[in-house]
């Protein structure tokens, strides 16, 4: 269980990086923590001939506080959100999840942008930025910047739609209202284990937002961008079970054992927002 | 002499708490808790190359080529190359026995996805891959016998064509089952156990070297039988056991698997011969989950018959064991579903038996004995029928186990397939272990209650667990090797120090510790001076090896008495010294004491090696060094046992299971150091945690295996493995030194059962059950959907 062999280059500007991955005459893959690729690298389900290690790049570290949003450098670790190390506009929820991360060895050098362009429909962060309505930032050759919702950078299971000659550099999270309530919920079956259902939810009234997402259904997350829908007119507040189940079947979750732990982290998910 | 041996063995050491009882900490820990220890993977040797394998892709198939490109010509070796070298094959004695050859490199077919086809050598691992990757199969696929019922059906596809079925071998034993058919109760399961995989840390790996001027092969390997290995690699490569040197270096946990020839040692055996340099092959964990270390897969029919209270009148059995393509060398594909027979009446006392077992041939890699073999499984199939029994009698578990526990005033008791047990009082650890999980507050608080709306259960398992099980028990068999006589050296060095030399390996049981225990209980030598040479078989005596939770009762025993003889041979030495009658001295604590005096024992061994002018002209010739043989009379094994019991909350909307509190009480004889019995516990307990909820190997319809990394294969951690509760008791065993027995499997053997028990507790209030293990979410929501859907 060996890579094959590759080409390494650590370049210290984005500039450098993005020529690198524009060269087209080799198969070049990014990597920052390294803790997805790796082990794809030594089972050699990824065989790339040059990769190109982003970690030197300082621009890729930045945080940024704005006063809508805080400004996340793709290249900032889960330990350093979990640690405090980055502020909090989402009234803990960042660091509440990103310390669910796998192990801590994992979160110490996993990144949060190398997490989102991985595209695993399992991880954390797809599921939970995509709740809080988190914007990735993209840049290109000629410093080109463009962004996109993080719903829409995952385009399938372990794909998003990046090119070659594009890096994600950050990602952009809305500074949450004082009345906002979130909730998260995953289950796996160990402690560490990528998860096997996901709930999400952000209500932020004052922003207009009400938001629940369903995560980790093999495919890219199920999202109520107006969650208000889930609890029906006459639920009287209750979550309505067979809309949600409608949903999912709909997008291809279909069967009933799946679909009763979905909906359960959801409604989990939601009870802890509101609790 | 008789007065001396009288104090040897009831005499306590003086010098410091050292010996037999003392819970000390482990010797090896110093190396290898600081990162010192020397596995073969850290091993270094000047031109040594690594070796990769190319493995077939395919479940079966034939193969039509094998196709290497001209620039790896040389490289890459199939069996053709394989000149002289013979398929390991490990035959039963056991009637009706069919013979399946393994092959070291695939020949004409390929039986499993991971079989051997073809050899690769480079001077990295990973170029040796990458020459792996260019070498072309040509298979025809042949339809995959995946499943081991199916494989039973006479129009199933066949793996060895000239067996005219499926089926290594069939037994049958029944006792009286006709004469309990009309009982009152009679429930009757399905029960199935998951195929699994070992997972030790460190998984196989192996070096081999040839020594011309020797004209010698020493492998080195990650294995826990390392004088078995010699001889069959001897026979498969037709080399004189003489030219064949096997060194186990430390081994990083076993559990059975490194207790197996592996095709791979063979190849790498043959390429040493040939190759002029060192070769190397590790074991990636790929390799060991998918082609190496599975074991466990099990299915019962099982129907218990019991009076109207509850009590068990008999035990109807159909059992099947997946066993894999091939018999593995040396245990055979029939240990496993044989012993099924043998030990599913457990520790209990009943009337009636009858049970038939198959051992089936599949497509899939060979089945190995897991720590507990299959008492496990038994174990999960009687246990989960007790409990069945239970609900139905309306009595509480402990209540139905101990209506037919066999009493303490029935031992030594016979049971009802002629297994000894030989000590002990079953029915007090089922006491213990009830009134310490308090079944009573359990059944309060299920009445209340949780506040998240799980449910709670209680369950409980009891299980005895024969060890050390000698020629007397093997022989019938007819397995490639019957343990005798276990042996150990004992030699004095001049400056006063202990070498013990066995053939026994320890890896991860702390045997350099505890036999030095041993040693230090007869010699009074300070344990810091006692090395215990083993794994090597150029330096120890012949032995069977680590299986079966021998090594304590086995190379403890012949530790015991080598130390004796040199206690015999040294007082006479020590009373020549003391100018008095060798009749008027003892041997403790590390000298020889006289009427008047004492001299210490490496004064003795200064005179014998140094100064011999000084001896008795009656000394023994032998000197200060002993090989003495040692078997325990009657040899037939020693019974520890044990009761669990599991308390768990089940979450019966996403289906997980969570250990709120677990209870062990187990009764191992004399425990020679107890901390390190409470480590075999836990890290049993840990293994059977895995079992229970977690681990699992699945595979397609195309016999393609589905977890092939710990992503898919599920281990439990540290946040999964709650903290035990253990409770010892501590019945002598009569015939054993010291009354020591063996202890090394059983944690591993009753948590499936305990567990899989209390959720079925749990869940009784939904009428859901849970017959299978592991017990995932989506297998706790499928019976709960059942469950609805039958009271619909």
């Amino acid at each position: 269980m060996k890579p094959v062999k590759f080409e390494y280059a650590r370049p210290a500007d984005l500039t450098a990086a993005i020529e690198l991955g524009g060269r087209g005459d080799v198969m070049a893959k990014f990597i920052a923590g390294g803790q997805s690729l790796g082990p794809m690298l030594n089972l050699r389900l990824v065989q790339p001939d040059l990769l190109i290690d982003i970690t030197a790049i300082a621009e890729l570290k930045n945080i940024e506080l704005k006063t809508d949003a805080l400004f996340i450098g793709a290249c900032i670790t889960h330990a350093d959100i979990e640690d405090g190390r980055v502020p909090d506009v989402c009234a803990g929820a960042m660091r509440a999840i990103a310390s669910g991360i796998a192990y801590r060895a994992v979160r110490n050098r996993g990144t949060i942008g190398g997490s989102l362009v991985h595209a695993d429909p399992s991880a954390d962060w797809i599921s939970a930025l995509t709740a809080l309505g988190a914007q990735a930032i993209i840049r290109g050759r000629g410093h080109q910047k463009r962004r996109v919702a993080v719903e829409n950078l995952m385009t399938g299971v372990f794909e998003c739609s990046l090119s070659q000659d594009e890096v994600l550099t950050g990602i952009e999270v809305p500074r949450l209202s004082p009345s906002a309530r979130w909730g998260f919920f995953k289950h796996c079956r160990k402690t560490g284990e990528l998860a096997h259902a996901i709930g999400a939810y952000l209500h932020d009234p004052a922003r207009s937002v009400c938001r629940a997402v369903i995560g980790a259904t093999g495919a890219r997350p199920i999202i109520f961008s107006d969650a208000s829908c889930l609890f029906g007119s006459k639920s009287g507040g209750r979550i309505d079970r067979a809309f949600a189940e409608n949903a999912m079947s709909a997008s291809g979750v279909t069967d009933p054992i799946e679909q009763q732990i979905h909906f359960a982290c959801l409604r989990r998910a939601i009870e802890q927002a509101h609790a | 002499m008789a007065y001396v041996y009288a104090m040897i063995v009831e005499g306590r050491s003086s010098l410091t708490d050292q010996g037999v009882g003392a819970s000390i900490l482990r010797k090896e820990d110093d190396r290898l808790m600081r990162g010192r220890g020397q596995f073969v993977a850290d091993l270094r040797f000047a031109g040594l190359r690594d070796v990769a394998f190319v493995r077939s892709p395919l479940a079966h198939g034939l193969i039509r080529g094998i196709a290497v490109p001209d620039d790896h010509k040389g490289s890459v070796f199939t069996a053709a190359d394989l000149d002289g070298v013979k398929p390991i094959r490990a035959v039963s004695g056991l009637r009706g026995f069919k013979v399946s050859d393994q092959p070291s490199l695939a020949v004409g077919k390929v039986r499993y996805v991971g079989e051997l086809v073809a050899m690769c050598v480079a001077p990295t691992r990973a170029e040796a891959e990458d020459i792996a990757g260019t070498v072309d199969l040509d298979l025809d696929e042949l339809p995959a016998v995946y499943e081991m019922l199916a494989a039973r059906d006479p129009t199933s596809a066949l793996l060895h064509e000239h067996w005219g079925d499926n089926v290594f071998l069939e037994t049958f034993v029944d006792v009286g089952i006709e004469k309990v058919l009309d009982a009152p109760i009679k429930v009757t399961r399905e029960i199935r156990t998951a195929r699994q995989c070992m997972a030790p840390i460190e998984g196989r790996g192996a070096v081999a070297i040839w020594d011309n001027r020797l004209e010698q092969l020493t492998l080195y390997s990650a294995c826990q039988m390392p004088h078995i290995v010699r001889t069959g690699l001897a026979g498969c490569l037709g080399l004189d056991e003489g030219q064949v040197r096997v060194v186990a270096p430390d081994v990083g946990g076993g559990f059975g698997y490194k207790g197996i020839l592996l095709a791979e040692e063979v190849c790498l055996g043959w390429l040493a011969m040939h190759c002029g340099h060192p070769v190397r092959w590790i074991e990636d964990r790929r390799e060991h989950l998918t082609a190496g270390a599975n074991c466990r897969e099990h299915h019962y029919r099982i129907t218990g018959y019991a009076d109207r209270e509850g009590r068990l009148l008999g035990i109807d059995c159909e059992a099947t064991v997946d066993s894999g393509a091939y018999s593995a060398y040396p245990f055979s594909a029939c240990l496993e579903a044989a012993q099924v027979a043998s030990i599913l009446p457990g520790p209990y006392d009943f009337p009636a038996y009858r049970c038939r077992t198959y051992s089936v041939a599949t497509n899939k890699c060979p089945i190995l004995p897991y720590r507990g073999v299959a008492r496990t499984g038994v174990c999960f199939a009687l246990e989960l029928v007790l409990d069945a029994i239970a609900r139905e009698a309306g009595v509480e578990p402990h209540e139905v186990r101990s209506k037919i526990l066999v009493k303490p005033d029935k031992m030594p008791f016979t049971n009802i397939t002629k297994k000894w047990f030989d000590s002990g009082d079953y029915p007090e650890s089922l006491r213990r272990a009830a009134a310490a999980i308090d079944i009573g507050a359990v059944r309060l608080r299920q009445k209340r209650g949780e506040p998240d709306g799980r449910l709670i259960g209680v369950g409980m398992a009891t299980y005895c667990e024969q060890a050390a099980h000698g020629t007397s028990v093997y022989y019938g068999w007819g397995i490639p090797m019957v343990p005798g006589f276990e042996q150990a050296t004992a030699r004095l060095t001049p400056d006063g120090g202990l070498e013990l030399r066995v053939g026994i390996h320890s890896h991860g049981q702390g045997l350099e510790t505890t036999l030095s225990q041993v040693a230090h209980e007869i010699l009074g030598i300070d344990i810091a001076k006692i090395k215990v040479v083993h794994g090597d078989t150029a330096m120890t005596p012949y032995s069977t090896g680590t299986w079966g939770s021998r090594c304590m009762v086995m190379a403890g025993g012949a530790v015991s008495v080598a130390c004796k003889e040199i206690a015999k041979r040294a007082a006479r030495i020590g009373a020549q010294l003391l100018q008095t009658d060798v009749h008027n001295v003892t041997v403790a604590g590390g000298e020889v004491a006289g009427p008047q005096g004492s001299v210490s024992l490496g004064e003795i061994a200064r005179t014998w090696y140094l100064k011999p002018q000084n001896l008795p002209s009656d000394v023994d010739m032998g000197g200060l060094e002993a090989t003495v043989g040692y078997r325990p009379s009657p040899d037939s094994g020693t019974f520890s046992y044990a009761t669990h019991a599991a308390l768990v909350a089940v979450d019966p909307e996403i289906g997980d299971v969570e250990i709120l509190d677990y209870v062990i009480v187990e009764d191992g004889g004399k425990l020679v150091n107890p901390m390190i019995v409470d480590g075999q516990i836990l890290g049993g307990f840990a293994q059977g945690v895995g079992t229970a909820l977690y681990e699992e190997m699945p595979f397609d319809s195309a016999g393609q295996p589905l977890a092939s990394t710990f992503a898919d294969y599920l281990l439990p951690g540290p946040t999964e493995v709650p903290a035990a509760r253990i409770e010892h008791m501590e019945t002598l065993s009569p015939h054993t030194e010291f009354g020591v027995k063996g202890i090394g499997e059983g944690g591993a053997i009753a948590p499936p059962a305990a567990i899989a028990n209390a959720v079925n507790d749990a869940l009784r209030p939904l009428g859901a059950e849970l017959l299978v293990s592991p017990i995932t979410p989506r297998q706790v929501l499928a019976a709960i959907a059942r469950a609805g859907r039958s009271a619909a």
